[in-house]
């Protein structure tokens, strides 16, 4: 198969880490995987299996102990700190907690990419965010702060603000973590939407399984170090590593 | 004794670190007051909240000190009869020694403190790291103004602590127990050179630079400090590590500087 032609993000042997000594902890071992192009890659495990660790390596937040992380073409565990903020532009996050700025408003936080990385008049940023404030349903609640939202909608305000700069591939940490079934339909449907609209490449870490399953393209299975790459959930029970087969096993009931 | 040499170097290697995190942090500090597009607003805002919000407590810090001395001076000097030296002593002792001191340490309290907790809280609920995802250097949008803030309010708050401070000094020394007015200026205006309010102006600026750096600092690595513990728990125990860092820190550079600079 011809990966660098079809996958947009690409970890070869990737190892990382945590702790000193005896009490080192190994998330990662040589971790090889591809996240298609424009396609939903849903990252699932347990949890401490390192899924978010998976989000903070492909942003560069995280240096790997060994192994490559292309983006693009470019390995970014190689890129000077100006390179990786090249690099960055080209993603959007959700955060688990959203991560808006307390101390701005909704506005705000959805027209701040706009303002400090687009050349944008004001009048166009005013545009661009009431527009995105509309399509996402959030109207009337622009001057709020994040303290005022609830948790729904303060993943609908992380999302705009995540997709104001239409980038190529979108992050999702937990992106239903904390919300009441109903609420996760309507992320799960906003994400949708988006994603058809946009084209944008998908990575979501979850572990609201098998739910989240429904989205993907590609499913990568983390547990106790070991990580399998399928296509279709039902394809999980024929895993040739024991720990995937476990996990399953726990989870699904397969 | 294997294990005390484990953790002595452990811990050797964890100060060693922790010191090179810092310097790289004040480096990217100050070059991030240089970067563009400029936060002209947010430094006013900073401005607004480290300065002009700090006036208070440094306008009766500055008076309680200035009267103390006032007294105490009056008290000392009158066993020699030298009652007119006390504008000289009141105005030396606060431009050289207690403005600088006193408002560093003020500002610490009220502004440092506040600083590393807002830092701390951003950095534990990702908002930092959401910065960086958005390719928006943190340095420049949120740390540089601080520091240049702190920089231009702490030698103007020492400014204002001096004047309210000699006024202090006046009103105890004067008004209270009688000494001559016009020996307590004229004793002042005989004594004050340009080096020593270069002196006090000096201090000020390197305790500024002090303050900020470690408050920020300390609140922009809440999560790689030992033995800090996790979530809410850790921005206070670092908050409070802060702010006793700050004050050490500006109590032994004020006898550096005095020593070398006097």
């Amino acid at each position: 198969m011809d990966t660098q032609s079809e996958t947009v993000i690409e970890f070869s042997q990737v190892v990382k880490t945590f702790g000193q000594w005896e009490k080192q902890h190994t998330v990662l071992d040589h971790a090889t995987f591809g996240i298609p192009t424009g396609k939903t890659t849903v990252i699932a495990g347990g949890s401490g299996q390192g899924k978010s660790v998976i989000l903070k390596l492909i942003l560069g937040l995280l240096q790997p102990d060994s192994g490559s992380i292309h983006v693009g073409n470019k390995d970014i565990t190689q890129l000077s700190y100006q390179e990786l903020q090249q690099v960055r532009m080209s993603f959007g996050v959700l955060f688990q907690g959203a991560a808006l700025f307390d101390s701005l408003t909704v506005f705000e936080n959805i027209a701040l990419p706009l303002k400090e990385r687009t050349k944008l008049s004001t009048v166009q940023i005013k545009e661009k965010v009431l527009a995105t404030l509309d399509q996402l349903e959030l109207n009337g609640h622009e001057d709020k702060f994040p303290a005022q939202l609830s948790g729904g909608m303060k993943k609908r305000v992380g999302l705009a603000r995540a997709l104001q700069l239409d980038p190529d591939i979108v992050l999702f940490d937990e992106p239903t973590t904390g919300l009441d079934p109903v609420m996760t339909q309507e992320i799960y449907e906003l994400f949708s939407s988006t994603h058809k609209r946009l084209g944008y490449t998908a990575v979501i870490v979850s572990h609201d399984i098998p739910k989240v399953f429904d989205l993907a393209d590609q499913i990568i299975l983390l547990n106790k170090g070991e990580i399998d790459i399928f296509q279709d959930p039902g394809d999980i029970v024929h895993s040739q590593k024991n720990a995937i087969r476990e996990f399953a096993q726990k989870t699904l009931g397969l | 004794m294997c294990n005390f040499f484990g953790s002595l170097g452990n811990r050797c290697i964890y100060v060693l670190c922790d010191l090179g995190r810092m310097g790289i942090f004040l480096f990217y500090s100050l070059t991030g007051i240089f970067k563009r597009p400029f936060r002209g607003q947010e430094l006013l805002k900073q401005l607004r909240f480290i300065g002009a919000g700090s006036l208070t407590v440094i306008f009766f810090t500055a008076l309680s000190s200035g009267m103390v001395l006032g007294l105490q001076g009056y008290y000392s000097l009158s066993k020699f009869g030298a009652e007119g030296m006390l504008g000289s002593a009141v105005s030396l002792t606060l431009i050289m020694e207690l403005g600088p001191v006193l408002t560093a340490l003020m500002v610490t309290g009220r502004a440092g403190s506040a600083m590393c907790a807002e830092l701390g809280i951003m950095r534990i609920s990702e908002q930092v790291d959401a910065l960086e995802c958005m390719a928006i250097d943190p340095f420049r949008f949120l740390i540089s103004p601080k520091v240049l803030a702190t920089i231009i309010a702490l030698p103007l708050l020492t400014a204002i602590f001096d004047v309210v401070g000699i006024w202090g000094g006046y009103l105890a020394g004067v008004k209270l127990m009688g000494v001559n007015g016009g020996a307590y200026f004229s004793g002042m205006v005989r004594s004050v050179t340009d080096h020593d309010i270069n002196l006090g102006m000096t201090k000020s600026f390197v305790f500024a630079l002090l303050v900020a750096w470690v408050c920020c600092g300390r609140g922009y690595f809440v999560q790689q400090i030992r033995g800090a513990g996790f979530g809410a728990e850790s921005v206070s125990k670092v908050t409070t590590q802060a702010v006793v860092i700050s004050s050490i820190s500006v109590l032994i550079f004020d006898y550096l500087l005095t020593a070398v600079l006097l």
